[in-house]
């Protein structure tokens, strides 16, 4: 599973940009973000390096932050690569809260990330002939002390 | 129960009682009070009533009161006659005293016996007073009331919290008596100590002289393996014995044998509907060396209709919610930001930490509850935050009976200060 921030922020100008400057000036690179909105607040989901040393140092600047498990898997970048895996656990009866995708650059595949809840999601996509990213495909995990 | 012959009588009854000793003690404050000689005949009353609802005309007797009289000028009985005394200091640092003839110590006994029986102790108890012993009424309002009980009473008072917890197990506690922010320090101490709180006989603790919450009494029972009852009382009303939960925890039945509560607006000082919060205002029925006519206590608290199942007739007031100094009134309301902490105790996934806004649209005042996040929320699950969110706006508004919006905000966002917290930003005259 790959470790993904949630940080819980104020609707508040300014308020994303102290986020990533936070990350930022602790040497922390981000791979993908995504904004989920509300009326009243919004969630980021960042997924960067060290995401257990980027909690710390967000909470540090006050922000409210939570670690979330999530899978990343990797697809062909070609029109109906998402709906495939997302047809492949609709038949294993798995429900998927929520997905976005990313591209890594100079290669010719999308990263999706699906917040599944229950369940192992990883056989089935496996067993579909997925390849389901390790931390260390995607980013520098935390130091194992 | 104590005494059920007066904790179970009947309503008619016990109306009957509270007249007939009203009218003495009318009669007794003014003919002996120079304050309340003057008080009745600037308000043009006469000293007497025909019946309850005749309270409302007599006229208040605030803490002030007992401050400019300083320190025997409300006594009504004769110095001779007066055998103990007690003090209070305010929040001003001016003491106020207040005396006890014999007979009402003897009913203070009483009183706290009824306490301390409702918490479920009897004469095979064994009660450990750690409630401060001197001018203060704690200390020695539990132990008369626990000797009048016929319990075994340790009179240890206050402090050295290492020798309570050698005591609570030595000696065979059963009941506690002490502050409830005090029983915590105890059972921390204890647990440093190595002694298991739950492995004593300890069993019950009577709890109160300072505002708790439900939470925190949750906290207590826990970690001492006790059944927590909140009692109040003030000095300027007699000290603890006053008020006592039983053993359903809901409310605290009022003596209203020894003492009239009314429950007014602080603004209008209009009685308010039973259920309703307002100020708690209490006159003494039975006092002899310092009665009191209709005293603001300063207390925000409220009546809960209907009986209770223990079968006491006495009403219960509620656990007192705040003081009445930091009301607000929006859209004819009143409110008291005490409500919304004790609201926002309650619900998992918020800290108690709010800020209320008061803004204006158009003719309308708003009202924006701002409420922190806990830290350690599952900050990906929105719909969760969002129901969290609707779930802290209705439990306000219904707590409030004012419509309300609630924003949740970061953890530790809300400024923490040192003194009192800055829980209300007005910007009602800035629009
Ligand atoms: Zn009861």
């Amino acid at each position: 599973m790959i470790e993904q921030l949630s940080v819980f922020l104020e609707n508040q100008p300014g308020r994303l940009a102290q986020a990533c400057r936070t990350l930022g000036n602790a040497g922390i690179n981000m791979r993908a973000l995504m904004v989920a909105d509300t009326e009243q607040f919004g969630v980021v989901r960042v997924i960067c390096d060290r995401p257990n040393t980027a909690k710390t140092v967000l909470e540090a600047a006050g922000f409210g932050v939570s670690v979330t498990g999530v899978y990343a898997v990797e697809t062909p970048d070609r029109p109906g690569g998402l709906a495939d895996v997302l047809e492949a656990l609709g038949t294993a009866g798995l429900n998927v809260e929520y997905a976005y995708c990313f591209l890594e650059p100079g290669e010719n595949a999308a990263v999706n990330v699906l917040k599944i809840d229950e369940g192992d999601a990883r056989d089935v996509l496996e067993a579909a002939g997925y390849r389901v990213l390790r931390p260390e495909d995607l980013y520098e995990p935390d130091d194992p002390s | 129960m104590f005494q059920p012959q007066w904790e179970a009588m009947s309503r008619e009854k016990l109306e009957a009682v509270q007249v007939e000793r009203l009218n003495a003690v009318l009669t007794r404050v003014y003919e002996r009070v120079p304050f309340y000689t003057r008080a009745f005949d600037e308000h043009g009353v006469r000293p007497q009533v025909a019946s309850l609802d005749d309270v409302g005309q007599l006229p208040f007797t605030v803490k002030d009161d007992l401050r400019s009289n300083y320190p025997y000028g409300m006594f009504a009985a004769p110095r001779r006659d007066i055998v103990r005394v007690h003090a209070s200091s305010g929040t001003t640092g001016q003491i106020t005293v207040v005396g006890y003839t014999q007979t009402d110590i003897d009913n203070w006994a009483d009183l706290m016996a009824r306490t301390l029986a409702s918490a479920g102790a009897t004469a095979d108890d064994v009660v450990q007073v750690a409630y401060g012993y001197g001018l203060f009424t704690g200390g020695l309002g539990v132990h008369y009331g626990a000797e009048r009980l016929g319990a075994i009473t340790i009179p240890i008072s206050g402090g050295n919290t290492k020798r309570q917890v050698q005591v609570l197990q030595d000696f065979g506690t059963t009941v506690l008596a002490c502050t409830p922010s005090y029983s915590l320090l105890l059972a921390e101490t204890a647990e440093e100590m190595g002694v298991d709180l739950s492995s004593l006989p300890l069993r019950a603790g009577v709890f109160g002289a300072e505002p708790w919450s439900e939470n925190m009494r949750a906290q207590i029972e826990q970690k001492l393996s006790v059944t927590a009852i909140d009692i109040y009382g003030l000095s300027e009303v007699l000290g603890p014995g006053v008020a006592s939960e039983c053993s359903e925890q809901h409310g605290l039945h009022v003596n209203e044998d020894h003492f009239l509560i009314e429950i007014v607006d602080p603004e209008t000082l209009q009685p308010v509907e039973d259920g309703e919060y307002g100020e708690v205002v209490f006159t003494t029925l039975t006092k002899e060396g310092i009665p009191v006519i209709r005293y603001r206590t300063r207390d925000i608290s409220r009546i809960i209709p209907g009986e209770c199942p223990c079968g006491r007739v006495f009403r219960r007031m509620e656990r007192v919610s705040g003081r009445s100094d930091d009301m607000l009134i929006i859209r004819g309301v009143n409110v008291f930001p005490s409500q919304i902490e004790q609201v926002l105790t309650g619900i998992e996934g918020v800290a108690p930490h709010y800020q209320v806004i008061l803004g204006r649209k158009g003719s309308m005042d708003t009202v924006d509850v701002h409420v922190e996040v806990a830290a350690d929320t599952e900050f990906d699950e929105i719909r969760e935050l969002e129901e969290l969110q609707r779930r802290v706006r209705s439990e306000i508004q219904s707590a409030l009976a004012v419509s309300i919006g609630v924003r949740l905000v970061e953890p530790r966002s809300i400024e923490r200060s040192e003194g009192k917290a800055r829980r209300v930003v007005d910007q009602r005259g800035d629009a």
